[in-house]
Protein backbone atom coordinates (compact mmCIF):
# COMPACT_ATOMS: atom_id res chain seq x y z
CA UNK A 1 0.00 0.00 0.00
CA UNK A 2 1.44 3.35 -0.97
CA UNK A 3 1.82 6.17 1.50
CA UNK A 4 -0.89 8.20 -0.18
CA UNK A 5 -3.33 5.35 -0.05
CA UNK A 6 -2.46 4.75 3.55
CA UNK A 7 -3.02 8.32 4.61
CA UNK A 8 -6.27 8.40 2.67
CA UNK A 9 -7.40 5.30 4.54
CA UNK A 10 -6.56 6.90 7.87
CA UNK A 11 -8.60 9.97 6.98
CA UNK A 12 -11.45 7.79 5.83
CA UNK A 13 -11.42 5.79 9.02
CA UNK A 14 -11.29 8.95 11.12
CA UNK A 15 -14.46 10.29 9.56
CA UNK A 16 -16.07 6.89 10.02
CA UNK A 17 -14.95 6.82 13.61
CA UNK A 18 -16.67 10.11 14.29
CA UNK A 19 -19.94 8.45 13.35
CA UNK A 20 -19.16 5.46 15.54
CA UNK A 21 -18.18 7.72 18.41
CA UNK A 22 -21.41 9.64 18.09
CA UNK A 23 -23.47 6.46 18.12
CA UNK A 24 -21.61 5.13 21.15
CA UNK A 25 -22.17 8.34 23.08
CA UNK A 26 -25.85 8.27 22.16
CA UNK A 27 -26.07 4.73 23.47
CA UNK A 28 -24.43 5.65 26.76
CA UNK A 29 -26.84 8.51 27.27
CA UNK A 30 -29.85 6.36 26.54
CA UNK A 31 -28.67 3.74 28.97
CA UNK A 32 -27.84 6.25 31.64
CA UNK A 33 -30.91 8.42 31.54
CA UNK A 34 -33.33 5.72 30.43
CA UNK A 35 -34.86 8.21 27.99
CA UNK A 36 -36.53 10.25 30.68
CA UNK A 37 -36.19 13.86 31.76
CA UNK A 38 -36.37 12.51 35.29
CA UNK A 39 -33.28 10.43 34.63
CA UNK A 40 -31.37 13.54 33.66
CA UNK A 41 -32.76 15.44 36.62
CA UNK A 42 -31.80 12.61 38.92
CA UNK A 43 -28.18 12.73 37.86
CA UNK A 44 -28.07 16.36 39.03
CA UNK A 45 -30.23 15.73 42.05
CA UNK A 46 -28.05 12.90 43.27
CA UNK A 47 -24.90 14.97 43.96
CA UNK A 48 -27.08 17.70 45.45
CA UNK A 49 -28.58 15.28 47.93
CA UNK A 50 -25.13 13.98 48.81
CA UNK A 51 -24.05 17.56 49.35
CA UNK A 52 -27.07 18.23 51.54
CA UNK A 53 -26.39 15.20 53.75
CA UNK A 54 -22.71 16.00 54.10
CA UNK A 55 -23.47 19.60 54.96
CA UNK A 56 -25.97 18.50 57.59
CA UNK A 57 -23.44 16.21 59.23
CA UNK A 58 -20.18 18.09 58.92
CA UNK A 59 -21.24 21.73 59.32
CA UNK A 60 -21.09 21.37 63.12
CA UNK A 61 -17.58 19.96 63.13
CA UNK A 62 -15.78 21.67 60.30
CA UNK A 63 -18.11 24.45 59.20
CA UNK A 64 -17.33 26.92 62.00
CA UNK A 65 -13.69 27.41 61.05
CA UNK A 66 -14.34 27.33 57.29
CA UNK A 67 -16.11 30.28 55.68
CA UNK A 68 -18.53 29.58 52.82
CA UNK A 69 -18.68 25.97 53.93
CA UNK A 70 -21.41 24.94 51.44
CA UNK A 71 -19.40 26.07 48.42
CA UNK A 72 -16.26 24.64 50.03
CA UNK A 73 -17.95 21.26 50.36
CA UNK A 74 -19.61 21.40 46.95
CA UNK A 75 -16.31 22.12 45.16
CA UNK A 76 -14.98 18.94 46.73
CA UNK A 77 -17.94 16.67 46.05
CA UNK A 78 -18.44 17.54 42.38
CA UNK A 79 -14.86 16.94 41.37
CA UNK A 80 -14.70 13.78 43.44
CA UNK A 81 -17.91 12.37 41.99
CA UNK A 82 -16.82 13.32 38.48
CA UNK A 83 -13.62 11.37 39.05
CA UNK A 84 -15.56 8.45 40.50
CA UNK A 85 -18.22 8.31 37.76
CA UNK A 86 -15.85 8.70 34.91
CA UNK A 87 -13.19 6.24 36.01
CA UNK A 88 -15.65 3.59 37.14
CA UNK A 89 -17.53 3.84 33.85
CA UNK A 90 -14.32 3.80 31.88
CA UNK A 91 -13.09 0.76 33.73
CA UNK A 92 -15.99 -1.40 32.54
CA UNK A 93 -16.04 -0.11 29.00
CA UNK A 94 -13.89 -2.79 27.35
CA UNK A 95 -15.35 -5.76 29.18
CA UNK A 96 -18.88 -4.52 28.62
CA UNK A 97 -18.32 -4.54 24.86
CA UNK A 98 -16.53 -7.89 24.83
CA UNK A 99 -18.93 -9.61 22.43
CA UNK A 100 -18.45 -6.87 19.87
CA UNK A 101 -14.70 -6.70 20.23
CA UNK A 102 -14.46 -10.42 19.57
CA UNK A 103 -16.25 -10.11 16.26
CA UNK A 104 -15.49 -6.74 14.76
CA UNK A 105 -12.17 -5.03 14.31
CA UNK A 106 -12.68 -1.55 15.76
CA UNK A 107 -10.40 0.77 17.71
CA UNK A 108 -11.13 -0.17 21.30
CA UNK A 109 -10.20 3.18 22.84
CA UNK A 110 -13.38 4.69 21.38
CA UNK A 111 -15.37 2.70 23.93
CA UNK A 112 -13.35 4.18 26.78
CA UNK A 113 -13.66 7.74 25.48
CA UNK A 114 -17.38 7.55 24.83
CA UNK A 115 -18.05 6.54 28.42
CA UNK A 116 -16.23 9.66 29.54
CA UNK A 117 -18.46 11.91 27.49
CA UNK A 118 -21.63 11.10 29.40
CA UNK A 119 -19.85 11.54 32.73
CA UNK A 120 -18.54 14.87 31.46
CA UNK A 121 -21.96 16.18 30.47
CA UNK A 122 -23.30 15.07 33.79
CA UNK A 123 -20.51 16.92 35.53
CA UNK A 124 -21.15 20.09 33.54
CA UNK A 125 -24.80 20.13 34.58
CA UNK A 126 -23.81 19.83 38.22
CA UNK A 127 -21.14 22.45 37.72
CA UNK A 128 -23.77 24.97 36.62
CA UNK A 129 -25.59 24.32 39.88
CA UNK A 130 -22.29 24.84 41.66
CA UNK A 131 -21.87 28.28 40.05
CA UNK A 132 -25.40 29.10 41.09
CA UNK A 133 -24.48 28.20 44.68
CA UNK A 134 -21.48 30.53 44.49
CA UNK A 135 -23.81 33.39 43.61
CA UNK A 136 -26.26 32.38 46.35
CA UNK A 137 -23.44 32.39 48.86
CA UNK A 138 -22.69 36.02 47.90
CA UNK A 139 -19.26 35.21 46.57
CA UNK A 140 -17.97 37.86 44.16
CA UNK A 141 -18.19 36.22 40.76
CA UNK A 142 -15.43 37.87 38.69
CA UNK A 143 -13.57 37.29 35.45
CA UNK A 144 -11.26 35.07 37.50
CA UNK A 145 -13.95 32.43 37.28
CA UNK A 146 -12.93 31.89 33.67
CA UNK A 147 -9.86 30.16 35.10
CA UNK A 148 -12.18 27.34 36.14
CA UNK A 149 -11.93 26.03 32.58
CA UNK A 150 -8.45 24.75 33.44
CA UNK A 151 -9.40 22.45 36.32
CA UNK A 152 -12.33 21.16 34.25
CA UNK A 153 -10.05 20.31 31.35
CA UNK A 154 -7.47 18.78 33.66
CA UNK A 155 -10.09 16.72 35.49
CA UNK A 156 -11.37 15.37 32.17
CA UNK A 157 -7.89 14.45 30.97
CA UNK A 158 -7.07 12.88 34.31
CA UNK A 159 -10.25 10.81 34.23
CA UNK A 160 -9.56 9.59 30.72
CA UNK A 161 -6.01 8.63 31.65
CA UNK A 162 -7.01 6.78 34.81
CA UNK A 163 -9.97 5.23 33.00
CA UNK A 164 -7.68 3.85 30.32
CA UNK A 165 -5.35 2.27 32.86
CA UNK A 166 -8.25 0.77 34.80
CA UNK A 167 -10.06 -0.54 31.73
CA UNK A 168 -6.92 -2.45 30.71
CA UNK A 169 -6.42 -3.92 34.17
CA UNK A 170 -10.07 -4.79 34.47
CA UNK A 171 -9.80 -7.04 31.42
CA UNK A 172 -7.19 -9.11 33.22
CA UNK A 173 -8.45 -8.89 36.78
CA UNK A 174 -12.20 -8.53 37.22
CA UNK A 175 -12.02 -8.13 40.98
CA UNK A 176 -10.17 -4.83 40.84
CA UNK A 177 -13.58 -3.23 40.69
CA UNK A 178 -13.96 -4.01 44.43
CA UNK A 179 -10.43 -2.99 45.26
CA UNK A 180 -10.93 0.22 43.34
CA UNK A 181 -14.13 0.87 45.28
CA UNK A 182 -12.15 0.68 48.50
CA UNK A 183 -9.46 2.88 47.04
CA UNK A 184 -12.07 5.47 46.07
CA UNK A 185 -13.43 5.58 49.61
CA UNK A 186 -9.91 6.16 50.89
CA UNK A 187 -9.32 8.83 48.26
CA UNK A 188 -12.56 10.57 49.24
CA UNK A 189 -11.36 10.88 52.82
CA UNK A 190 -7.92 12.03 51.73
CA UNK A 191 -9.08 14.72 49.34
CA UNK A 192 -9.98 17.29 51.95
CA UNK A 193 -13.56 17.36 50.77
CA UNK A 194 -15.29 18.20 54.03
CA UNK A 195 -12.36 19.47 56.11
CA UNK A 196 -9.67 22.06 55.67
CA UNK A 197 -6.31 20.40 55.09
CA UNK A 198 -4.54 23.19 56.98
CA UNK A 199 -5.67 21.44 60.15
CA UNK A 200 -3.03 18.82 59.36
CA UNK A 201 -0.35 21.43 59.92
CA UNK A 202 2.98 20.56 58.42
CA UNK A 203 1.55 17.42 56.79
CA UNK A 204 -0.90 19.43 54.71
CA UNK A 205 1.63 19.67 51.87
CA UNK A 206 1.30 15.91 51.38
CA UNK A 207 -2.19 16.47 50.04
CA UNK A 208 -0.64 17.93 46.92
CA UNK A 209 0.33 14.36 45.98
CA UNK A 210 -3.35 13.72 45.38
CA UNK A 211 -4.36 14.88 41.88
CA UNK A 212 -8.03 15.21 42.80
CA UNK A 213 -7.20 17.34 45.81
CA UNK A 214 -5.09 19.65 43.64
CA UNK A 215 -8.11 20.27 41.40
CA UNK A 216 -10.37 20.90 44.37
CA UNK A 217 -7.89 23.27 46.00
CA UNK A 218 -7.53 25.22 42.77
CA UNK A 219 -11.28 25.66 42.40
CA UNK A 220 -11.66 26.73 46.03
CA UNK A 221 -8.94 29.31 45.70
CA UNK A 222 -10.55 30.83 42.63
CA UNK A 223 -14.11 30.73 43.92
CA UNK A 224 -13.83 31.30 47.65
CA UNK A 225 -10.56 33.16 48.18
CA UNK A 226 -11.03 35.08 44.93
CA UNK A 227 -7.31 34.92 44.14
CA UNK A 228 -5.40 33.52 41.18
CA UNK A 229 -3.49 30.32 42.05
CA UNK A 230 0.29 30.38 41.82
CA UNK A 231 2.20 29.28 38.75
CA UNK A 232 3.47 26.25 40.68
CA UNK A 233 -0.12 25.26 41.40
CA UNK A 234 -0.94 25.50 37.69
CA UNK A 235 2.09 23.42 36.80
CA UNK A 236 1.15 20.73 39.30
CA UNK A 237 -2.43 20.66 38.14
CA UNK A 238 -1.37 20.16 34.52
CA UNK A 239 1.33 17.66 35.43
CA UNK A 240 -0.95 14.95 36.85
CA UNK A 241 -3.32 14.62 33.87
CA UNK A 242 -0.37 14.60 31.49
CA UNK A 243 1.27 11.86 33.54
CA UNK A 244 -1.83 9.69 33.77
CA UNK A 245 -2.72 10.18 30.12
CA UNK A 246 0.77 9.05 29.20
CA UNK A 247 0.64 5.99 31.44
CA UNK A 248 -2.87 5.24 30.18
CA UNK A 249 -1.84 5.48 26.54
CA UNK A 250 1.24 3.33 27.09
CA UNK A 251 -0.73 0.71 29.03
CA UNK A 252 -3.35 0.59 26.30
CA UNK A 253 -0.74 0.35 23.57
CA UNK A 254 1.04 -2.44 25.34
CA UNK A 255 -2.01 -4.61 25.99
CA UNK A 256 -4.46 -3.78 23.20
CA UNK A 257 -3.66 -6.96 21.28
CA UNK A 258 -3.90 -9.13 24.41
CA UNK A 259 -7.42 -8.16 25.44
CA UNK A 260 -9.02 -10.52 22.98
CA UNK A 261 -7.61 -13.57 24.77
CA UNK A 262 -9.04 -12.51 28.12
CA UNK A 263 -12.47 -11.20 27.18
CA UNK B 1 -2.93 -9.74 -8.37
CA UNK B 2 -2.72 -11.27 -4.92
CA UNK B 3 -5.42 -10.40 -2.42
CA UNK B 4 -4.58 -12.31 0.74
CA UNK B 5 -1.28 -13.79 1.68
CA UNK B 6 -0.42 -15.70 4.84
CA UNK B 7 3.16 -16.66 5.46
CA UNK B 8 3.98 -19.09 8.26
CA UNK B 9 1.22 -17.67 10.40
CA UNK B 10 1.15 -19.00 13.95
CA UNK B 11 -1.41 -17.95 16.52
CA UNK B 12 -0.94 -18.69 20.16
CA UNK B 13 -3.57 -18.69 22.83
CA UNK B 14 -2.95 -18.88 26.51
CA UNK B 15 -4.91 -21.52 28.35
CA UNK B 16 -4.99 -22.34 32.01
CA UNK B 17 -5.69 -20.57 35.24
CA UNK B 18 -5.38 -17.03 34.06
CA UNK B 19 -8.92 -16.29 33.01
CA UNK B 20 -11.26 -14.64 35.46
CA UNK B 21 -9.32 -15.57 38.56
CA UNK B 22 -8.99 -12.00 39.75
CA UNK B 23 -6.11 -10.15 41.28
CA UNK B 24 -6.37 -11.64 44.76
CA UNK B 25 -6.28 -15.20 43.52
CA UNK B 26 -3.56 -14.37 41.03
CA UNK B 27 -1.34 -13.06 43.80
CA UNK B 28 -2.14 -16.09 45.99
CA UNK B 29 -1.33 -18.55 43.23
CA UNK B 30 1.84 -16.73 42.38
CA UNK B 31 2.90 -16.90 46.03
CA UNK B 32 2.09 -20.58 46.40
CA UNK B 33 3.62 -21.28 43.01
CA UNK B 34 0.35 -22.67 41.80
CA UNK B 35 -0.14 -20.45 38.77
CA UNK B 36 -0.07 -22.40 35.55
CA UNK B 37 -0.46 -21.03 32.11
CA UNK B 38 0.13 -23.06 29.01
CA UNK B 39 0.55 -21.95 25.49
CA UNK B 40 -1.92 -23.35 23.10
CA UNK B 41 -1.18 -23.09 19.42
CA UNK B 42 -4.47 -22.44 17.68
CA UNK B 43 -2.69 -22.24 14.35
CA UNK B 44 0.80 -23.21 13.43
CA UNK B 45 2.74 -22.33 10.29
CA UNK B 46 -0.20 -21.65 8.04
CA UNK B 47 0.77 -20.42 4.58
CA UNK B 48 -1.34 -19.71 1.56
CA UNK B 49 -1.91 -17.07 -1.09
CA UNK B 50 -5.16 -16.05 -2.69
CA UNK B 51 -5.44 -14.20 -5.96
CA UNK B 52 -8.14 -11.65 -6.57
CA UNK B 53 -11.44 -13.41 -7.21
CA UNK B 54 -10.41 -16.63 -5.52
CA UNK B 55 -12.78 -18.38 -3.18
CA UNK B 56 -11.09 -20.30 -0.42
CA UNK B 57 -12.85 -22.93 1.64
CA UNK B 58 -11.38 -23.78 5.01
CA UNK B 59 -12.28 -27.24 6.24
CA UNK B 60 -11.38 -29.16 9.34
CA UNK B 61 -12.99 -30.59 12.49
CA UNK B 62 -13.90 -28.52 15.54
CA UNK B 63 -10.89 -26.99 17.21
CA UNK B 64 -8.84 -27.02 14.05
CA UNK B 65 -8.17 -23.29 14.28
CA UNK B 66 -10.42 -22.16 11.44
CA UNK B 67 -12.24 -19.37 13.19
CA UNK B 68 -9.07 -18.18 14.87
CA UNK B 69 -7.41 -17.88 11.50
CA UNK B 70 -10.35 -15.85 10.21
CA UNK B 71 -10.10 -13.53 13.18
CA UNK B 72 -6.45 -12.97 12.45
CA UNK B 73 -7.13 -12.23 8.79
CA UNK B 74 -9.87 -9.76 9.67
CA UNK B 75 -7.50 -8.04 12.09
CA UNK B 76 -9.31 -8.83 15.33
CA UNK B 77 -6.29 -10.61 16.71
CA UNK B 78 -2.63 -10.45 15.94
CA UNK B 79 -0.69 -13.57 14.94
CA UNK B 80 2.13 -14.56 17.26
CA UNK B 81 4.48 -14.95 14.35
CA UNK B 82 4.33 -14.86 10.57
CA UNK B 83 2.75 -12.23 8.39
CA UNK B 84 -0.72 -11.75 7.05
CA UNK B 85 -1.04 -9.30 4.21
CA UNK B 86 -4.33 -8.26 2.74
CA UNK B 87 -4.95 -6.11 -0.27
CA UNK B 88 -8.21 -4.20 -0.15
CA UNK B 89 -11.16 -3.59 2.10
CA UNK B 90 -12.09 -6.54 4.29
CA UNK B 91 -15.55 -7.37 5.53
CA UNK B 92 -16.08 -10.19 7.95
CA UNK B 93 -19.46 -11.81 8.28
CA UNK B 94 -18.88 -13.75 11.43
CA UNK B 95 -21.77 -14.96 13.53
CA UNK B 96 -23.02 -11.49 14.39
CA UNK B 97 -26.31 -12.13 16.17
CA UNK B 98 -24.64 -11.33 19.47
CA UNK B 99 -23.29 -8.04 20.71
CA UNK B 100 -26.39 -5.97 20.23
CA UNK B 101 -27.55 -3.78 23.04
CA UNK B 102 -30.70 -5.08 24.70
CA UNK B 103 -31.80 -1.66 25.93
CA UNK B 104 -31.73 -0.04 22.53
CA UNK B 105 -34.41 -0.22 19.87
CA UNK B 106 -34.03 -1.95 16.53
CA UNK B 107 -33.40 1.38 14.79
CA UNK B 108 -30.77 2.46 17.30
CA UNK B 109 -29.02 -0.88 17.19
CA UNK B 110 -29.01 -0.81 13.40
CA UNK B 111 -27.20 2.52 13.30
CA UNK B 112 -24.79 1.51 16.04
CA UNK B 113 -23.90 -1.74 14.33
CA UNK B 114 -23.48 0.02 11.00
CA UNK B 115 -21.10 2.49 12.62
CA UNK B 116 -19.16 -0.37 14.16
CA UNK B 117 -18.81 -2.01 10.79
CA UNK B 118 -17.29 1.19 9.47
CA UNK B 119 -20.15 2.48 7.35
CA UNK B 120 -20.56 6.22 7.01
CA UNK B 121 -23.53 8.05 8.43
CA UNK B 122 -24.72 9.04 4.98
CA UNK B 123 -24.55 5.45 3.77
CA UNK B 124 -26.52 4.24 6.76
CA UNK B 125 -29.23 6.85 6.25
CA UNK B 126 -29.58 5.84 2.63
CA UNK B 127 -29.64 2.13 3.32
CA UNK B 128 -31.63 2.04 6.53
CA UNK B 129 -34.98 1.22 4.93
CA UNK B 130 -33.40 -1.42 2.77
CA UNK B 131 -31.78 -3.07 5.80
CA UNK B 132 -35.04 -3.19 7.73
CA UNK B 133 -36.97 -4.46 4.73
CA UNK B 134 -34.44 -7.20 4.04
CA UNK B 135 -34.54 -8.30 7.67
CA UNK B 136 -38.35 -8.20 7.54
CA UNK B 137 -38.52 -6.07 10.66
CA UNK B 138 -40.65 -3.17 9.38
CA UNK B 139 -43.18 -3.58 12.17
CA UNK B 140 -40.58 -3.89 14.91
CA UNK B 141 -38.45 -0.78 14.39
CA UNK B 142 -39.31 0.77 17.74
CA UNK B 143 -39.17 -2.46 19.70
CA UNK B 144 -36.40 -2.87 22.19
CA UNK B 145 -33.98 -5.62 21.43
CA UNK B 146 -34.99 -7.76 24.41
CA UNK B 147 -38.35 -8.24 22.76
CA UNK B 148 -36.95 -9.79 19.59
CA UNK B 149 -36.46 -13.47 18.89
CA UNK B 150 -33.03 -14.89 18.16
CA UNK B 151 -34.01 -15.40 14.55
CA UNK B 152 -34.91 -11.73 14.16
CA UNK B 153 -31.62 -10.68 15.71
CA UNK B 154 -29.48 -12.74 13.41
CA UNK B 155 -31.61 -11.66 10.43
CA UNK B 156 -30.92 -8.03 11.25
CA UNK B 157 -27.24 -8.74 11.84
CA UNK B 158 -26.93 -10.41 8.47
CA UNK B 159 -28.91 -7.70 6.76
CA UNK B 160 -26.62 -4.94 8.07
CA UNK B 161 -23.38 -6.79 7.55
CA UNK B 162 -24.17 -7.99 4.05
CA UNK B 163 -24.56 -4.47 2.67
CA UNK B 164 -20.84 -4.27 2.26
CA UNK B 165 -19.04 -3.82 -0.95
CA UNK B 166 -15.75 -5.37 0.11
CA UNK B 167 -12.69 -6.55 -1.77
CA UNK B 168 -12.28 -9.46 0.59
CA UNK B 169 -15.23 -11.19 2.19
CA UNK B 170 -14.84 -13.48 5.17
CA UNK B 171 -17.66 -15.87 6.01
CA UNK B 172 -17.85 -17.99 9.13
CA UNK B 173 -20.79 -20.38 9.07
CA UNK B 174 -23.15 -17.57 8.18
CA UNK B 175 -24.66 -19.27 5.19
CA UNK B 176 -27.35 -20.60 7.44
CA UNK B 177 -29.28 -17.69 8.92
CA UNK B 178 -32.90 -17.68 9.92
CA UNK B 179 -35.71 -19.83 8.62
CA UNK B 180 -35.99 -21.51 5.23
CA UNK B 181 -37.23 -18.51 3.25
CA UNK B 182 -34.63 -16.19 4.72
CA UNK B 183 -31.90 -18.73 4.17
CA UNK B 184 -32.62 -18.72 0.45
CA UNK B 185 -32.70 -14.93 0.37
CA UNK B 186 -29.44 -14.59 2.29
CA UNK B 187 -27.79 -17.21 0.14
CA UNK B 188 -28.73 -15.22 -2.95
CA UNK B 189 -27.42 -12.01 -1.45
CA UNK B 190 -24.11 -13.70 -0.71
CA UNK B 191 -23.79 -15.13 -4.19
CA UNK B 192 -24.45 -11.65 -5.53
CA UNK B 193 -21.57 -10.23 -3.50
CA UNK B 194 -19.29 -13.08 -4.44
CA UNK B 195 -20.08 -12.70 -8.13
CA UNK B 196 -18.81 -9.14 -8.01
CA UNK B 197 -15.28 -10.44 -8.19
CA UNK B 198 -14.51 -10.30 -4.50
CA UNK B 199 -12.03 -12.62 -2.92
CA UNK B 200 -13.79 -14.87 -0.45
CA UNK B 201 -12.82 -17.00 2.49
CA UNK B 202 -15.42 -19.42 3.74
CA UNK B 203 -15.42 -21.61 6.81
CA UNK B 204 -18.04 -24.27 6.70
CA UNK B 205 -18.81 -27.61 8.23
CA UNK B 206 -20.81 -28.47 5.15
CA UNK B 207 -18.24 -29.82 2.72
CA UNK B 208 -20.88 -29.63 -0.01
CA UNK B 209 -20.78 -25.83 0.20
CA UNK B 210 -17.03 -25.82 -0.21
CA UNK B 211 -17.26 -28.10 -3.25
CA UNK B 212 -19.91 -25.91 -4.77
CA UNK B 213 -18.43 -22.46 -4.11
CA UNK B 214 -14.67 -22.71 -3.74
CA UNK B 215 -11.77 -22.99 -6.13
CA UNK B 216 -9.14 -23.40 -3.42
CA UNK B 217 -9.23 -25.33 -0.21
CA UNK B 218 -7.30 -25.21 3.04
CA UNK B 219 -7.53 -28.20 5.37
CA UNK B 220 -6.61 -27.59 8.99
CA UNK B 221 -6.36 -30.10 11.79
CA UNK B 222 -5.47 -29.21 15.38
CA UNK B 223 -3.89 -26.00 14.18
CA UNK B 224 -1.72 -27.64 11.59
CA UNK B 225 -2.04 -27.18 7.88
CA UNK B 226 -2.84 -30.54 6.33
CA UNK B 227 -2.89 -29.11 2.85
CA UNK B 228 -3.58 -26.05 0.75
CA UNK B 229 -4.65 -27.00 -2.71
CA UNK B 230 -6.47 -25.97 -5.84
CA UNK B 231 -7.73 -29.49 -6.35
CA UNK B 232 -10.87 -28.94 -4.30
CA UNK B 233 -12.49 -32.16 -5.46
CA UNK B 234 -9.70 -34.48 -4.35
CA UNK B 235 -9.08 -32.73 -1.05
CA UNK B 236 -12.77 -32.64 -0.15
CA UNK B 237 -13.07 -36.34 -1.02
CA UNK B 238 -10.04 -37.14 1.09
CA UNK B 239 -11.39 -35.06 3.96
CA UNK B 240 -14.73 -36.82 3.96
CA UNK B 241 -13.04 -40.19 3.76
CA UNK B 242 -10.80 -39.17 6.65
CA UNK B 243 -13.86 -38.26 8.69
CA UNK B 244 -15.72 -41.56 8.03
CA UNK B 245 -12.83 -44.00 8.07
CA UNK B 246 -10.82 -42.26 10.80
CA UNK B 247 -7.57 -42.89 8.98
CA UNK B 248 -4.28 -41.16 9.67
CA UNK B 249 -3.96 -37.65 8.31
CA UNK B 250 -2.71 -37.67 4.73
CA UNK B 251 0.66 -36.08 4.24
CA UNK B 252 1.91 -36.52 0.66
CA UNK B 253 -0.05 -36.15 -2.58
CA UNK B 254 -0.31 -39.91 -3.00
CA UNK B 255 -2.18 -40.16 0.30
CA UNK B 256 -4.74 -37.63 -0.86
CA UNK B 257 -5.37 -39.49 -4.09
CA UNK B 258 -5.62 -42.79 -2.24
CA UNK B 259 -8.11 -41.38 0.26
CA UNK B 260 -10.05 -39.70 -2.50
CA UNK B 261 -10.24 -42.96 -4.43
CA UNK B 262 -11.46 -44.85 -1.44
CA UNK B 263 -14.05 -42.11 -0.87
CA UNK B 264 -15.24 -42.53 -4.44
CA UNK B 265 -15.36 -46.27 -4.01
CA UNK B 266 -17.41 -45.88 -0.85
CA UNK B 267 -19.74 -43.40 -2.55
CA UNK B 268 -20.16 -45.77 -5.46
CA UNK B 269 -20.98 -48.62 -3.12
CA UNK B 270 -23.54 -46.50 -1.32
CA UNK B 271 -25.16 -45.67 -4.63
CA UNK B 272 -25.18 -49.40 -5.45
CA UNK B 273 -26.88 -50.21 -2.19
CA UNK B 274 -29.55 -47.64 -2.94
CA UNK B 275 -30.20 -48.93 -6.46
CA UNK B 276 -30.43 -52.53 -5.27
CA UNK B 277 -32.66 -51.45 -2.47
CA UNK B 278 -34.90 -49.70 -4.97
CA UNK B 279 -34.97 -52.82 -7.07
CA UNK B 280 -35.99 -54.73 -3.92
CA UNK B 281 -32.89 -56.85 -4.20
CA UNK B 282 -32.58 -56.84 -0.45
CA UNK B 283 -30.14 -59.77 0.06
CA UNK B 284 -27.46 -58.33 -2.18
CA UNK B 285 -28.06 -54.83 -0.77
CA UNK B 286 -27.54 -56.34 2.67
CA UNK B 287 -24.30 -58.03 1.78
CA UNK B 288 -22.97 -54.76 0.36
CA UNK B 289 -24.13 -53.02 3.47
CA UNK B 290 -22.20 -55.47 5.67
CA UNK B 291 -19.09 -54.50 3.79
CA UNK B 292 -19.85 -50.84 4.02
CA UNK B 293 -20.86 -50.78 7.64
CA UNK B 294 -19.75 -53.83 9.62
CA UNK B 295 -21.23 -52.33 12.77
CA UNK B 296 -24.71 -53.05 11.41
CA UNK B 297 -25.12 -56.46 12.93
CA UNK B 298 -28.77 -57.17 13.48
CA UNK B 299 -31.64 -57.23 11.09
CA UNK B 300 -33.60 -54.37 12.60
CA UNK B 301 -30.72 -52.02 12.34
CA UNK B 302 -30.07 -53.09 8.79
CA UNK B 303 -33.70 -52.63 7.88
CA UNK B 304 -33.85 -49.17 9.32
CA UNK B 305 -30.58 -48.33 7.58
CA UNK B 306 -31.98 -49.51 4.29
CA UNK B 307 -35.21 -47.71 4.93
CA UNK B 308 -37.40 -50.71 4.14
Amino acid sequence: MSFREKSRNVLLSLSNQRFLFKELVKRDFKQKYKRTILGMLWSVLNPLLTLFVMRLVFLRFFGRSTPHYTVFLFAGTIFMSYFKDSTQNGMESLVYNATVLQKINIPKYLFIFSRNVSAFVNFLLTFLVFLFFCVLDRLPVTWNYLLLIFPILCATALNIGVGMILSCWYVFFRDITYLYGIFLTLLTYLSGIFYNVNEWGEYSKLFLLNPVYVLIAYVRQVCIDGTIPSLAMHALMFFYPALFLLIGALTYRKYRHEFIYYL
Amino acid sequence: MWAVSCENVSIRYKVGDFKAIGLKEYVMRRLTNNYRVQDFWADRDISFTLEQGDMLGIIGPNGAGKSTLLKAISGILLPYSGTIRTNGKIAALLELGTGFDVDLTVTENTYLRGAMLGYTEKFMKEKYDEIIAFAELEDFQDYKFVQLSDGMKSRLAFSIASLVDPDILILDEVLSVGDGAFRIKSGERLKQILNNGVTGILVSHAVEQVRELCNKVLWLDHGKQVTFSEDVETVCNAYEEYLTARTALPSDPVDFVRLSDSYKFRAQRRADIRTREKKRDIPSALSLLMEEAPEVINNDQAMSYLDV
